[in-house]
């Protein structure tokens, strides 16, 4: 059962550092807009465009 | 900066407004939340003004307004983030925790060696200190503010529960017993906090829409300075004295005397009425009736705190002290609750330790068991949960709740009270007859409506859905407008601007005694007379009659004219209808019908509808209303139909109904499981089990409500 020193630390490590990503998008506003997230995945203004429209 | 922006439908339109803001020299960012539909803007100030990115948004086909976010806002903010950050401790606690408990079990049953458990449940502990102490602030917060002011709510049982739990697990992980409730207390936590987030999110959501309309009308004045400039100041910074220029077809802002000016004040959202009154120099006019006509020079009398105002504020405080406040279902199952099951406990620490000569610590583990299982974790969420649940059905049904227990006022309604003017008839003008009126006419006259700001104007806009307006189109203050069409002069007004014959427009006052009248001439053509009248909701007939069908009855208050009101009555078939009467009147009949014994739903949009919407049982009002009955109202409903109303009475009863079946369900579970916590036989097994499934029942049990009308 020795094994357990070890992984009982991983188990919780892992589970903090969940926690603290969970912390982290909460930080950064990831939660405000659930609606238009959505959506901007299908716009493209993130990719380099080879043409100018404007 | 922040703004709300009106008129968003899809998607589609955010890439539109971002993209299009951000062609815009000096814009540095654009970001739209769809969630809550507003917008903020980033930009250097030297390169483009905050005027120039409202314009370009109109450009773009949106209205907008600066949003100012109040304190409380960001208070509501903070609390949100609050939740969400000890939601997050208490998952990964009762996650890791549960990780160990269920070793701990399956070890039990089979042949783990005692050291061995007592590190697992030290390691339990060691996480489930610190998170129960984070993440039930919430809890021990409301519950301490309770206990201060000498009441109890339902947070006082969960937190002794919890600290109960808390304490007896690290007390028996100390003797080397078998079990601990580690997993329990986080996992209830966890729950609680999920239903306390949920409950908090669908408050948020129908205050953000209500602030965004209410930023949309954002009240100003034009000041007229001493040098004769025109300026738009915030209502604030006006001071009686002062000069302001009401444009026609604007809300007048402020009380005060006509300095200069004449034209025709509807004044339907103040006193109910709905006939225009004519003013002239030395006239008094009212904060938030609306200048027809012509142009108003008007003395400030009273800008922020009106006479009128006053008078109405004074009765809406009188009303919300009177109001008996309400005990909630939620506060009445606690207030029950909490006695019997801190007796039951007692009761069975006295008969283990006097009656079967039990050591005074074992009978203290079967007492703390019989408190955990019965922490109302099912009580807590059986409310909650319906609330959520119903409040989205609503929300899709164009209902905004600002508060949750509305849903059970809503359901023990059986009188309904309608005010007529902008509740049961529409908030604008609609055109009458307008199809014995050739379509090229209408469409000519629609085109010409589109330069005027006259109400009769943009209601004939909007129901011929005419085109831009003619380029030349010159508008004539108090008369109407007039416009080159197709190589011939038209002209959009008064009668006698337009050349009818007077004799023609007096018949037509006798066939539509109510309606106002716009004429129109095209050319040498004859002139075209277009009658308008605010007519009922589309639905409203349908909607009285089924409300009358359930066993609602129905009752008219307006401060309209009689007959008016009657004419309106007769068409509904609702035989108790009132007439001109007071803001005080209304309140005294709704008191009257509450002496009966009736619970009344009042449904009302004007300023002099604001206290006895307060003063009734439960209120709604249309999102067209003022402010300040909006404010007063427990929901606001969106749109040109009366069927929300309908819709909520309805929801409401089936909300109610799967509340009292959730507080059941909790009570037969309680039932169950406090005599196996009294014989003692309750493990940490079973309790987690018990809480668990007792929470997920009256989930699904609220959640049964959307199915039902899917």
């Amino acid at each position: 059962m020795d094994v357990l020193i070890y992984l009982i630390p991983i188990a919780i490590g892992l589970g903090l550092v969940g926690l603290f990503g969970f912390m982290w998008t909460l930080k950064a506003g990831q939660y405000d807009d659930l609606e238009g997230a959505k959506w901007r995945i299908l716009s493209d203004d993130d990719l380099p465009s080879p043409a100018k429209k404007d | 900066m922040d703004l709300a922006v009106e008129g968003i439908t899809c998607a589609a339109c955010m890439s539109t407004i971002e993209h299009g803001l951000k062609a815009l020299p000096g814009v540095t960012a654009a970001r739209l939340n769809l969630t809550t539909h507003r917008l903020a803007v980033d930009w250097t100030p030297a390169a483009v003004d905050a005027g120039q990115v409202v314009r370009r948004l109109e450009e773009l086909g949106y209205r907008a307004h600066p949003f100012d976010p109040g304190r409380r806002s960001a208070e509501e903010e903070a609390e949100t983030r609050e939740l969400m950050r000890c939601m997050g401790a208490a998952g990964f606690a009762t996650m890791n925790i549960m990780l160990l408990s269920v070793s701990v079990w399956a070890g039990n049953a089979t042949d783990i060696d005692g050291p061995t458990r007592d590190l697992f449940h030290w390691v339990s502990a060691l996480i489930a200190v610190p998170a129960v102490f984070y993440s039930g602030r919430p809890f021990f917060r409301s519950a301490l503010r309770a206990l201060r002011a000498y009441r109890t709510n339902m947070d006082v049982p969960i937190s002794i529960g919890i600290t109960l739990t808390l304490g007896l697990s690290i007390f028996e992980t100390m003797r080397h017993a078998p079990e601990a409730y580690f997993d329990s207390v986080v996992m209830l936590l966890f729950f609680l906090l999920t239903g306390r987030f949920l409950d908090q999110n669908m408050r948020r959501r129908t205050r953000s829409v209500a602030e965004n309309v209410a930023a949309l009308r954002a009240e100003t004045a034009s000041r007229i300075l001493p040098d004769g400039a025109v300026r738009e100041v915030p209502l604030s910074k006006i001071d009686p004295g002062a000069l302001v220029l009401v444009r026609p077809g604007e809300r007048v802002a402020v009380d005060g005397v006509v300095e200069d000016g004449g034209s025709e004040i509807d004044q339907s959202l103040v006193t109910g009425e709905t006939t225009h009154v004519p003013v002239a120099k030395g006239a008094r006019v009212y904060a938030g009736t609306l200048n027809v006509s012509g142009a108003l020079r008007v003395r400030v009398t009273a800008a922020t705190e009106g006479t009128l105002l006053d008078e109405v504020n004074r009765l809406l405080e009188a009303a919300a002290q009177a109001k008996s406040r309400y005990m909630r279902l939620a506060d009445r199952a606690a207030r029950a609750y909490a006695p019997v099951v801190h007796t039951a406990a007692l009761l069975t620490f006295l008969g283990w330790t006097v009656v079967k000569g039990l050591p005074v610590a074992d009978a203290l583990v079967v007492a703390v068991s019989v408190l955990i299982i019965t922490c109302p974790c099912a009580l807590a969420l059986a409310i909650p949960a319906v609330q959520v649940v119903v409040s989205g059905l609503l929300f899709k049904r164009g209902v905004l709740l600002h508060s949750g227990d509305a849903i059970e006022r809503l359901a023990a309604v059986d009188t309904v009270v309608f005010d007529k003017t902008g509740t049961l008839t529409l908030p604008a003008p609609a055109l009458l007859d307008g199809a014995a009126i050739p379509t090229p006419v209408l469409k000519a006259a629609g085109r010409l409506a589109r330069a005027s700001r006259h109400p009769l104007g943009l209601a004939l806009a909007e129901a011929t859905h005419a085109a831009a307006p003619p380029e030349d189109a010159r508008e004539i203050p108090g008369q109407g407008v007039e416009a080159m069409l197709d190589g011939e002069m038209a002209r959009l007004g008064s009668p006698a601007f337009c050349g009818v014959d007077p004799a023609a427009v007096e018949a037509m006052v006798e066939r539509r005694p109510n309606a106002s009248f716009v004429a129109f001439r095209h050319g040498t053509a004859e002139p075209v007379l277009l009658a308008f009248e605010q007519g009922l909701r589309a639905d409203a007939v349908e909607v009285v009659g089924r409300l009358k069908a359930a066993g609602y009855r129905i009752e008219i208050l307006s401060g309209d004219r009689e007959e008016a009101v009657a004419e309106a009555a007769a068409a509904l078939g609702v035989a108790d209808w009132r007439a001109g009467l007071k803001p005080a009147d209304k309140i005294a009949r709704l008191d009257a019908l509450k002496a009966e014994g009736h619970r009344v739903l009042m449904v009302g949009d004007g300023l002099n509808d604001a206290p006895a919407l307060a003063a009734a049982h439960v209120s709604l009002s249309p999102v067209t209303a003022v402010h300040l009955s909006q404010a007063a109202a427990d929901a606001v409903f969106l749109g040109d139909r009366l069927a929300p109303v309908a819709a909520s009475l309805k929801i409401a009863r089936a909300a109610r109904a799967a509340m009292v079946e959730n507080l059941w369900i909790s009570v037969i579970y309680n039932l169950i499981a406090v005599p196996v916590a009294v014989v003692g036989l309750v493990t940490p097994l079973i309790a987690a089990l018990a809480m668990s499934g007792s929470s997920i029942i009256v989930t699904l049990n609220a959640l049964r409500l959307r199915l039902k009308r899917a």
